[in-house]
């Protein structure tokens, strides 16, 4: 029976190359790079932005014409919380590329609407979802959640069943927002076992800390 | 207006300043059947002529991405269905191989090529729809009745594979879920045969019409470079002149063993779009042909499950071998690690690229999962494209975008 790889990734080596390249012209925006996968990630500064995009852009051994997408992790125990993510793709060259830059909460990440036009709706929605402020951003509204919707859903400090919840009211005929009244338990298994995931102390693991003090 | 050209925005009276005339307002949607689901456009009319277009998304936020967190990756599989429901294999393809690219998994030749049977299965079912509903949309009653028809055949081969018309669940990371009786292939393979003429029968409604081309010739001009600016992605570049398809670009699966064309516009307009997504009806039934040629063949043979941690031991295993046993349970409850990193995994939807970016942080749910749907960024254009129409073009160009709602709003 034969095996197939179901998904490549690009060239590793002339990923390199392309990494090379971009640090070599633009050292001052490019805090680090990475090959994995057949991926190239590159790190960027937050504030020079925009400027290292639209040298991506043109550059004509890059030409990276066309935003795949934007997107934030969040990772609440950092001081610079935020990861923000861009996807880059060449239609001309055939090459993706992935630059990554840290933000704090506060920041306000410079927005890539005046390189990229679709960047707006992608920038809304990280807006919506992780509450990053975008700077000389045309409209920055909440995109994907609810009209008067508090907070922002995809921090890992949000939970996933939220704060209030809707429903038709009979005798008020009007749709009614009321806080969340769970039934039943939000069923949130840990399957880690205690020896890998457990974030409390083991009975006994105490003792042995005991007799090295 | 009474003759005054200049303004735009309608006439005033220089002495009193009493006659002014607002621009209209409308809503269109969210409960216009043009509007393809839950859109609301608020449009700024002058006229009939649209001035500005306001899509209000969010109305089917389900919050996908907030959910896949908490949950185990096969758990997050069934997500995917519901995605994009019209082709919901493809978006479940997406997610398999972004996990089988984390894990390195390979998988048996006979599961890549009944993904690729199904993913053209379920290009044919979502360009059918949107084909015969944008005709609806601006005016003909007859091609949705017919291409359901093909589609609700279709939909039983989904069912016969999965069990499931819509919501699958088939593709797992690691291969498919179940094997293809042989039934079941030769009733694929009678109607590849059959479906061409079908095709012939909705060109013959459609394609020379009179009133469908000029609702759709010259309406909603889209140029190769805004298309690019805009970040499309299938159909909707492949109709600007540009042969871009990631099945042929950045092959995956057995794509570059298939014989296929890729067909291309040359106008960049509603009705180049259209005879785009027929001819690529017909190249998927050639690549259905091709795959259930090669299924048939003694290299297709074989398991459909790369055995291992991410797949289910064999049911028979299960009944002698205690470590399959204690295997199964496992994966059905605790599900599978995946190792960390980060992945972008894109694969050509019916409706353009869509992609998987996925953090992985060792444990057996996903650190945090995007999902990159490419109706977004074309309705995300609708601003820019709408400007200038007619209103009653917007319903042309939103059947022309191919919106879903279930990938948009996520």
């Amino acid at each position: 029976m034969s095996m197939v790889v179901t998904a490549r990734g690009g060239d590793e080596a002339a990923l390199a190359e392309l990494g090379e390249y971009v640090e070599a012209r633009r050292p001052d925006c490019v805090l680090g790079r990475d090959v994995r996968l057949g991926e190239l990630t590159i790190e960027a500064t937050l504030s020079s932005l925009p400027g290292f995009v639209d040298f991506l852009k043109r550059d004509d051994q890059t030409r990276f014409s066309t935003l795949v997408d934007i997107t934030a992790v969040d990772h609440p125990g950092r001081e610079k919380r935020f990861d923000v993510v861009y996807h880059f793709l060449s239609m001309y060259l055939n090459h993706r590329i992935r630059v990554r830059i840290q933000a704090r909460e506060d920041d306000l990440v410079p927005s890539l609407t005046d390189v990229f036009p679709s960047a707006d709706w992608f920038e809304r929605e990280v807006f919506d979802l992780f509450g990053l402020m975008f700077s000389g951003h045309p409209d920055l509204r909440r995109i994907l959640t609810d009209y008067g919707f508090r907070g922002h859903p995809l921090r890992k400090d949000f939970p996933t069943t939220g704060y209030t919840e809707v429903r038709y009211d009979e005798t008020l005929k009007r749709v009614v927002y009321e806080p969340v009244n769970l039934v039943q338990e939000y069923r949130q298994f840990d399957f880690m076992s205690p020896w890998e995931g457990a974030d409390y102390v083991l009975p006994g693991d105490d003792k042995a800390e005991e007799e090295k003090a | 207006m009474d003759g005054d050209l200049t303004t735009a925005r309608g006439f005033e009276d220089a002495a009193t300043g009493e006659q002014k005339i607002r621009n209209f307002n409308i809503n269109f949607g969210p409960q216009h059947p043009a509007a393809h689901g839950v859109l609301r456009l608020v449009l700024e009319l002058d006229g009939e002529i649209v001035e500005r277009c306001d899509p209000h998304i969010g109305l089917l936020h389900r919050g996908t991405e907030k959910l896949m967190e908490s949950r185990t990756y096969l758990q997050n599989l069934p997500y995917f269905d519901r995605l994009d429901y019209v082709a919901p294999m493809n978006q479940e393809h997406a997610w398999c191989l972004a996990i089988e690219r984390l894990t390195g998994t390979e998988i048996p030749r006979r599961a890549s090529l009944i993904r690729v049977l199904y993913c053209e299965i379920g290009r044919i079912l979502s360009h059918l729809l949107n084909v015969t509903t944008q005709a609806l949309d601006i005016g003909a009653l007859t091609p949705p009745l017919w291409g359901f028809e093909e589609r609700e055949k279709l939909m039983i081969f989904y069912e016969r594979a999965s069990g499931g018309r819509l919501h699958a669940a088939f593709f797992r990371p690691g291969g498919v879920h179940q094997d293809l009786p042989p039934e079941l292939l030769e009733d694929i393979d009678a109607w590849c045969d059959a479906f061409p003429k079908v095709l012939d029968d909705i060109d013959g409604l459609l394609t020379e019409n009179r009133i469908f081309k000029q609702r759709n010739a010259d309406i909603g001009i889209v140029s190769e470079q805004e298309a690019l600016d805009w970040g499309f992605s299938g159909v909707m570049v492949r109709g600007s002149g540009m042969a871009w398809d990631l099945r042929r670009a950045q092959p995956y699966e057995l794509y570059d063993e298939f014989e296929f064309d890729i067909p291309v516009g040359r106008n960049g307009d509603c009705y180049d779009r259209y005879l785009v997504r027929m001819e690529e009806m017909r190249q998927s039934a050639r690549i259905m042909k091709q795959a259930v040629a090669k299924l048939r063949a003694p290299e297709g043979q074989g398991d459909v499950l790369a055995r291992g941690k991410i797949t289910p031991p064999k049911r028979g295993d299960m009944k002698t071998s205690m470590e399959s046993l204690i295997h199964h349970f496992k994966l059905y409850t605790e599900g599978f690690h995946v190792p960390a990193g980060e992945v972008y995994a894109a694969v050509e939807a019916p409706k353009g690229e869509f992609g998987v970016y996925l953090v992985a942080d060792g444990t057996n749910k996903p650190y945090r999962a995007k999902l990159r749907a490419p109706g977004y960024l074309h309705l995300q254009a609708m601003d820019h494209i709408c400007r200038g129409h007619q209103l009653a073009d917007v319903a042309a160009i939103i059947g022309t975008l191919d919106v879903v709602f279930g990938e948009i709003d996520r």
